[in-house]
């Protein structure tokens, strides 16, 4: 079992898996991965990459979608 | 007006009327509101996921993007780093490079700094990008934004969520001639009317959010300013009589006793 770290997540703390993915991240807050953009320590994140990113203690991530918004 | 087609850098648009999803009351009246509007592009804005509240339903859960083409904006961003940041967040989050560019230089006004907006839109058009920037009713900077590469050009007709309506026709027609991409009048509608006149001045497209779903039946609303764009189009399509100020009888005076 790997040792916790804490990261930011959206702007709160919590802790995680040393070992976990953005992928894992994504799954254990059940977010669809599907139109939702990942910003790991601000860099964009591709889709196809979530499962090969790795968390370090102190990272920050932001995840965002889609909302009702207009003019 | 079967062949009236509207084309924005090679990608055809069936409806002149495009709407904004913010400020109805649920999904459901968004949805309804949608339909009723007959609109295939909606616009939409990039923000935080709830990651405590997983019952939270997803905006696109309503609307189809094989259905509608979705528009992310960037509303929300006073400057051009941050304008630039939720472009490629949107880009990521979406499937296409469509952006409804937003940078706002007055919070009181929400009026564009289009100073901003020329630098953010470069550095996205460079990226690959197609900007579609929403900016003052000032014909140089529209200029200035074909110049650069926008396909399409997006004044004010007044602040947005104003409801004003078109304050300065007379620009807005300037920028219709001079300017040889697409115009889209972008916020300051309030109702059926206004975007009838829009529609007249001779612009291609109206979009619009506050308008319809603030209104008491955003629903009904909806449907109203299908009709008021169709029918502005169509009247601008017909050709309006020139202005007289005095009458010119109907009823032929010959036959007359």
């Amino acid at each position: 079992m790997a040792e916790a770290i804490q990261i930011q997540v959206n702007g709160e703390q919590r802790g995680c898996r040393a070992d976990a993915t953005v992928g894992d991240l994504l799954r254990e807050l059940a977010i669809k991965i599907e139109r939702v953009a990942v910003e790991l320590n601000l860099e964009i994140l591709d889709r196809k990459d979530f499962d090969h990113r790795s968390l370090k203690q102190g990272d920050r991530v932001e995840i965002l979608s889609f909302i009702g918004g207009g003019v | 007006m079967t062949d009236d087609r509207l084309i924005i850098a090679g990608r055809e648009f069936k409806s002149r009327l495009w709407v904004g999803t913010g400020k109805y009351k649920d999904f459901a009246e968004t949805k309804k509101a949608i339909e009723a509007s007959g609109a295939d592009v909606v616009t939409v804005a990039v923000r935080r996921v709830n990651i405590t509240d997983h019952s939270k339903e997803n905006l696109l859960d309503y609307l189809d993007p094989k259905k509608y083409i979705i528009l992310p904006n960037t509303a929300g961003c006073y400057n051009v780093e941050d304008a630039v940041r939720y472009a490629r967040l949107a880009r990521a989050a979406g499937v296409s490079d469509l952006i409804k560019l937003e940078v706002l230089g007055d919070e009181r006004t929400l009026f564009p700094d289009t100073a901003g907006l020329i630098e953010a839109a470069k550095i996205l058009i460079k990226e690959g990008f197609i900007v579609l920037p929403y900016t003052n009713d000032d014909p140089i900077v529209a200029q200035k934004l074909v110049d650069i590469g926008c396909p399409v050009v997006m004044p004010l007709a007044a602040p947005i969520g104003s409801g004003l309506g078109i304050r300065n026709p007379y620009n807005l027609k300037i920028i219709m001639e001079m300017i040889k991409v697409p115009i889209i009048v972008d916020a300051g509608v309030g109702t059926a009317s206004d975007a009838a006149f829009a529609m007249e001045l001779g612009a291609d497209a109206v979009l619009m959010n506050t308008a319809i779903a603030g209104a008491q039946d955003p629903i009904a609303m909806a449907e109203a300013m299908k009709y008021a764009v169709y029918a502005g189009r169509l009247a601008y399509k017909a050709g309006r009589i020139p202005r007289k100020l005095y009458a010119t009888a109907s009823s032929p005076i010959e036959g007359m006793l």
